[in-house]
């Protein structure tokens, strides 16, 4: 009976506590965010993590990498991906894209030598970039209210969801070999990371709450994104 | 025909000439971005993080194509209408001197990459377009670098930049309304200036 009860109050804790975080919510604005508590949480306990251990990692990376090494890291792991985004092409019914897609994979494969050298972009097949959240979302599925998760980083609900069948479709994840496994799925988050090392610096002098400033950026990118780079644009209001 | 041909060529002078004044958008930021990055491939200071030296060279090539009142406008939001004509100058100064910094400082972490332009689809008499190129670079996914522009008396003017698909006046909507609702439109000149202060240092 008595660890039954404790369980029981720690969900009770908890559930306060989440009621807590999006109480102090109401007093923000954007309706995209309803829970604007919990997330700017989980972005402080994520910038913590990235402080302490992810920038520095990448930025070790960034710096003993030579460039040929990053772009070919780049290639490698874009390369395993084409394969999905040929899917989610397909499924988007852009079945042009689809083939060159395909296209991208054989070639890169073969004569790029597994993928590390994108000769396919060099003969024009452009790489696109396509996920299950975008398929969702031509599809018709709404944003639903944004989170901020940590690790993953900025989602609304229905790409928090195309994220875990993304994932679980990754071919990266479905290596049996499970030390290998966690290597490239390392490799992969690092070499992301250290991608993005410029824009740090940016972000830092550009934006006065750096939470609020990523959101509606995530939020802009992704309604680009559903709209293959040429959204309606919106009426200019002052 | 000797005057066919002096006609002929009378009209080509004046046609040539009427290009020139009438620069489209899309030659515009080419011409801009071409002469940029010619400064900036050669300069190994900017290439290096020079911050100073990227501002003073965003000052003399970018600037005059820019339109920052329009700009602060844009981002300001509803609460535009309500500050008074000296507000909306100290806004667009505090705003003009960050936004040029933060261009600055993407200039300054160039590498090798190169702009590709997309042909964009204008119809004679417009007066808003938006003007689409691309960041090509080793290794990655090009980004998308869009420019939007309106034409004003003295030629076309940027009053918006899209990279990725964010824009980079847009995206201060959120905060900027907040600190209003919170300060008012004094506590926003406040806020900026302050920024920019810490910055220059």
């Amino acid at each position: 009976m008595k660890p039954n009860l404790s369980r029981q109050r720690s969900s009770s804790v908890c559930i306060a506590a989440l009621l807590a975080a999006s109480g102090c919510a109401t007093t923000e604005n954007n309706p995209q965010d309803p829970f604007e508590g919990f997330n700017r949480a989980m972005f402080a306990v994520n910038e913590g993590l990235d402080k302490v251990a992810i920038k520095p990692v990448a930025q070790g990376y960034d710096a003993v990498t030579p460039l040929p090494v990053k772009v070919a890291v780049g290639n490698f792991f874009g390369n395993i991906w084409d394969t999905w985004t040929a899917l989610n092409n397909l499924l988007q019914g852009k079945g042009g894209d689809a083939l060159s897609d395909v296209g991208r994979v054989l070639i890169n494969s073969t004569v790029g030598i597994g993928g590390v050298f994108d000769v396919a972009g060099e003969m024009g097949l452009t790489k696109h970039s396509e996920e299950f959240g975008q398929t969702l979302g031509k599809w018709g599925v709404g944003d639903g209210p944004y989170f901020y998760w940590p690790l993953i980083g900025p989602r609304t609900t229905r790409d928090t969801f195309g994220w875990m069948v993304d994932t679980y479709y990754d071919p990266v994840w479905r290596v049996d070999n499970i030390p290998l496994r966690n290597s490239l799925v390392s490799l992969r988050y690092v070499d992301l990371r250290a991608s993005v090392l410029p824009t740090d610096k940016v972000i830092e002098e550009a934006a006065f709450d750096k939470y609020t400033y990523i959101r509606d950026a995530y939020l802009q990118h992704r309604r680009n994104e559903i709209f293959d780079g040429d959204p309606p644009r919106i009426p200019v209001d002052y | 025909m000797k005057s066919l041909l002096s006609l002929l060529f009378g009209l080509l002078l004046l046609c040539g000439s009427a290009i020139a004044e009438e620069r489209s958008p899309d030659a515009l930021v080419r011409q801009v971005t071409d002469d940029v990055l010619t400064i900036v491939r050669q300069d190994k200071d900017i290439q290096s993080g020079d911050t100073r030296k990227a501002i003073a060279l965003v000052d003399t090539k970018v600037l005059p194509y820019f339109d920052f009142q329009r700009m602060t406008a844009l981002a300001v939001g509803r609460n535009w209408g309500k500050a008074t004509p000296e507000q909306k100058k100290r806004l667009t100064e505090e705003f003009k001197k960050l936004l040029v910094r933060t261009y600055s400082n993407a200039l300054t972490s160039y590498k090798d990459q190169t702009i590709s332009y997309k042909p964009s689809k204008m119809e004679p008499g417009e007066t808003d377009v938006v003007v689409k190129t691309e960041v090509v670079q080793p290794g990655s996914k090009p980004v998308q670098l869009n420019y939007a522009l309106e034409k004003h008396a003295d030629g076309w003017k940027v009053y918006d930049v899209i990279v990725a698909g964010v824009s980079l006046v847009t995206n201060y909507r959120s905060s900027f309304s907040q600190e209003v609702r919170d300060k008012g439109i004094d506590g926003l000149i406040q806020m900026l200036g302050d920024r920019n202060k810490q910055l220059e240092k």
